[in-house]
């Protein structure tokens, strides 16, 4: 039944209230007068000029993949705990191989210098 | 029972909800964080499944990686905003005919099933979840073991293409 | 798992290892040298060609009934290993004149011949499914590898745009088909047909959308669109490898899985197959005829060859004729490569930096200055035409008489139409080389025409002994029914 993930649910619930509790109680407590030129974002004391906004280099992407990849990774971990057990060294050499391969392209990050920031 | 269709009832209008605010959101930044939500609930929809793996895996790899290089990629590209309506002329009728097809398709299955669902209800009542995993570790790592070590390899490529892609290679002319 | 099943994977097996290894010694290697990769992986093929032969005559199982070895994977394995020698030949000289040279070409290339390995040896649609994205892959990555040149990266996206789609009608196939039989290995599938037990409109969708997805991986017409751009865009190296392997790898997983899972469905697929097979060859040739770039013109030409090996596709049900027809379209594969080969071999040996050298018109006065290279440019053109004494026309007469046999005549007569089409542009290459004047610049490099000799010679060679080549395709598909 559900009733396993309550401590979850609560989790969650307990979680976005703290959240709106905080915003909340600023909004309703804190002064609040906003005009345009307030609103402005800060620049030296320059009218700012173009979007505010600008593009990420594209190091941010290679650092989403490889997170990605090796978030699939730690998803084939979770099934693998639970049975390794009963596996035996079978599963362990299964899991053994599937990490080498992997340590391989991890190698290869570390050397292509693909985990650093430059 | 009934309090499972209340929350089914409730999870689907989350659903629904979340993911009108994403097509609707004229921010791309907004529209990802209301795909997060759709995600979450879709994970909540395996969870009464019985399927508490496939639950995990929505949260830990769509919520949670995939979103983050989404993200990554709307800022990448300077997509934040998007441009005011540039649609297709023919593309809204189309849609509309499309998704009432596919209402039609829902429709028809759900009434052509309704005496089936009876006996198909509540797999989570007889699986616990610890048991579900555990039966999927057990195929998984014994009879598809071969799939699960290719996995590996694939996953080592694109590493590998991802890395060839984008980095600068010092002193080389490419 | 057990001793046979590593012995019965060992070729994947080794070449994945060295792949790996491979790269992980590039890294160490300074990029003056990067050729030695190259030496590397080529060695590396061989050994493992060398061991798929010794495994040829013998039939096993592994993995639970995942993978087989039969006359048919050992076929197509020789195959897709003398695809990647050859790509690596190729690509050689190529890539360090065009400034592209880089280590992990060669074993992206290694990755993608091993997925190429995985989809002739497949007997479940999930490892055909992991050997379809492990062939993909690499060749998404290969596509877009001069980058920052536009055009590559285009057809790299492009390409993966597309290939993401296709595969998105692969999965769907399977889990239709699963759906409908409660199993993806494909002798269970068979059975349980047999057996009653399947839902037949599901299967047939399921076949559908197997057929859609791998028709844009094999470029059939009308999932074709990507092919120009992307044959064109790609770096030369990358084009003729992926025209060539990629392909096969498509009719490889297409042939085991109708003719080993699907043969009940074929009385419903035949029209299907019929008018795709047309469509193909119609489309391809005449589009192909419009081009003035080389690289277009062979990408069109691609696309109506497909068209050509789907034709063996269509009498697949029937059992007096079902033999020879996927036989004829093993040799057709074959006939193909080298000739395909050769061509993209020298569409490099005249290209030059910047994307010179690709226009038709470049190739004018070949004949006078360079007589050997436009000889053998002669013989490929004319044997992708289909005219003797080429290995093309052999491939042609023998899928013509399968398609006769199996009461196609129609579209017997469709492909003869549009061979004689295909004759006009084809023939135009020959005429620019001989009867105009120019001044083509070739670059000499000695595995390019070691390539170029070899496949003109094997294409002029083996169309005297056709029936040997026949003989082993013929042997090759004997245990797939």
């Amino acid at each position: 039944m559900l009733l396993e993930y309550a401590a979850i649910a609560l989790f969650i619930i307990v979680a976005t209230a703290i959240g709106f509790i905080a915003i909340g109680l600023g909004n309703f407590f804190g002064p609040r007068s906003s005009t345009e030129i307030k609103a402005m974002p800060y620049e030296s004391g320059m009218d700012p000029i173009g979007p505010g906004t600008r593009r990420l280099p594209v190091r941010f992407y290679l650092i989403a993949v490889l997170f990605i990849l090796f978030d699939i990774e730690v998803v084939f971990f979770l099934p693998w705990a639970i049975v390794f057990r009963q596996l035996g060294w079978f599963g362990l050499v299964e899991m053994f191989i599937f990490i080498i391969i992997l340590l391989v392209g991890y190698f290869y990050a570390w050397k292509k210098g693909a985990l650093e920031w430059e | 029972m009934n309090s499972m269709l209340i929350l089914f009832i409730i999870l689907s209008l989350a659903a629904v909800l979340s993911a009108l605010g994403l097509l609707l959101s004229r921010s791309a930044v907004y529209a990802a964080l209301f795909l997060v939500l759709n995600f979450a609930c879709v994970a909540i929809f395996y969870l009464l499944l019985g399927a508490p793996f496939i639950a995990l895996t929505q949260i830990t790899v769509y919520a949670g990686a995939i979103m983050v290089l989404f993200l990554f990629v709307i800022m990448l590209l300077g997509a934040e905003k998007l441009p005011k309506s540039q649609s297709l002329p023919w593309q809204r009728p189309l849609a509309i005919g499309l998704a009432v097809v596919l209402l039609f398709e829902a429709g028809f299955l759900l009434f052509q099933r309704l005496h089936l669902t009876a006996t198909l209800a509540q797999p989570e009542a007889q699986i616990n979840s610890v048991d579900a995993i555990r039966t999927l570790g057990l195929t998984l790592f014994n009879q598809y073991l071969l799939p699960f070590e290719i996995t590996s390899i694939l996953l080592l490529v694109a590493m590998v293409g991802a890395i060839v892609l984008t980095k600068q290679e010092k002193g080389a002319a490419g | 798992m057990t001793q046979t099943d590593l012995l019965t994977l060992l070729p994947n097996i080794l070449l994945v290892t060295w792949a790996c290894i491979l790269l992980l010694v590039d890294l160490f290697i300074p990029q003056r040298r990067k050729g030695m990769i190259a030496l590397l992986a080529v060695f590396g093929l061989a050994v493992v060609m060398g061991i798929v032969l010794a495994q040829a005559g013998r039939e096993m199982t592994a993995f639970n009934g995942m993978i087989v070895v039969d006359g048919f994977s050992v076929f197509l394995s020789v195959l897709f290993l003398a695809t990647g020698i050859l790509g690596i030949a190729i690509a050689y000289g190529y890539l360090k004149r065009m400034g592209i040279e880089r280590g992990e070409y060669y074993t992206l290339m290694l990755f993608s011949i091993s997925g190429m390995l995985l989809m002739a040896q497949a007997a479940d649609l999930i490892v055909i499914f992991l050997g379809l994205e492990l062939l993909s892959i690499p060749l998404y990555v290969l596509a877009a590898w001069a980058r920052p040149r536009l055009e590559s990266e285009e057809a790299g996206l492009k390409y993966f745009l597309l290939g993401a789609f296709a595969t998105g009608f692969v999965v769907y196939g399977i889990a239709m088909t699963f759906g409908a039989t409660g199993s993806t290995r494909l002798s269970e599938i068979v059975a349980r047909v047999a057996g009653g037990e399947a839902v037949t409109t599901l299967l047939l969708i399921g076949a559908a959308l197997l057929l859609v997805g791998f028709g844009f991986k094999v470029a059939a017409v009308p999932f074709h669109m990507w092919t120009p751009d992307v044959y064109q865009g790609a770096p030369t190296s990358v084009t003729g490898f992926m025209a060539v392997g990629a392909k096969a790898a498509g009719f490889a997983a297409l042939l085991r899985i109708f003719v080993s899972a699907f043969p009940s469905l074929s009385v419903d697929l035949v029209p299907v197959l019929w008018g795709l097979a047309a469509v193909t060859m119609i489309g391809g040739n005449l589009i192909a005829i419009a081009q003035t770039d080389i690289k277009r013109m062979l990408a069109y030409s691609s696309i109506a060859h497909a068209g050509y090996i789907l034709m063996a596709f269509v009498p697949y049900g029937n059992p007096k004729v079902a033999h020879d027809s996927v036989a004829s379209a093993l040799f057709y594969l074959v006939a193909y490569a080298i000739t395909s080969f050769g061509a993209w071999a020298m569409v490099i040996a005249l290209e030059k930096a910047e994307g010179k050298g690709l226009e038709i018109n470049d190739y004018a006065g070949l004949g006078r200055k360079h007589p050997a290279m436009a000889a053998a440019m002669t013989v490929f053109m004319l044997s992708l035409t289909g005219i003797p004494p080429t290995l093309g026309l052999i491939g042609k007469l023998y899928l013509f008489r399968s398609v006769v046999e199996g009461g196609f005549i129609g579209l017997a007569i469709i492909g003869v139409l549009t061979s004689l089409i295909s004759a006009y542009y084809y023939l135009r290459v020959v005429v620019v080389m001989y009867m105009r004047d120019g001044d083509p610049q070739v670059t000499s490099e000695s595995w390019l025409n070691l390539t170029i000799g070899a496949a003109a010679l094997a294409t002029v060679v083996l169309s005297f002994v056709p029936a040997a080549l026949f003989t082993l395709a013929s042997d090759a598909v004997l245990k797939l029914f």
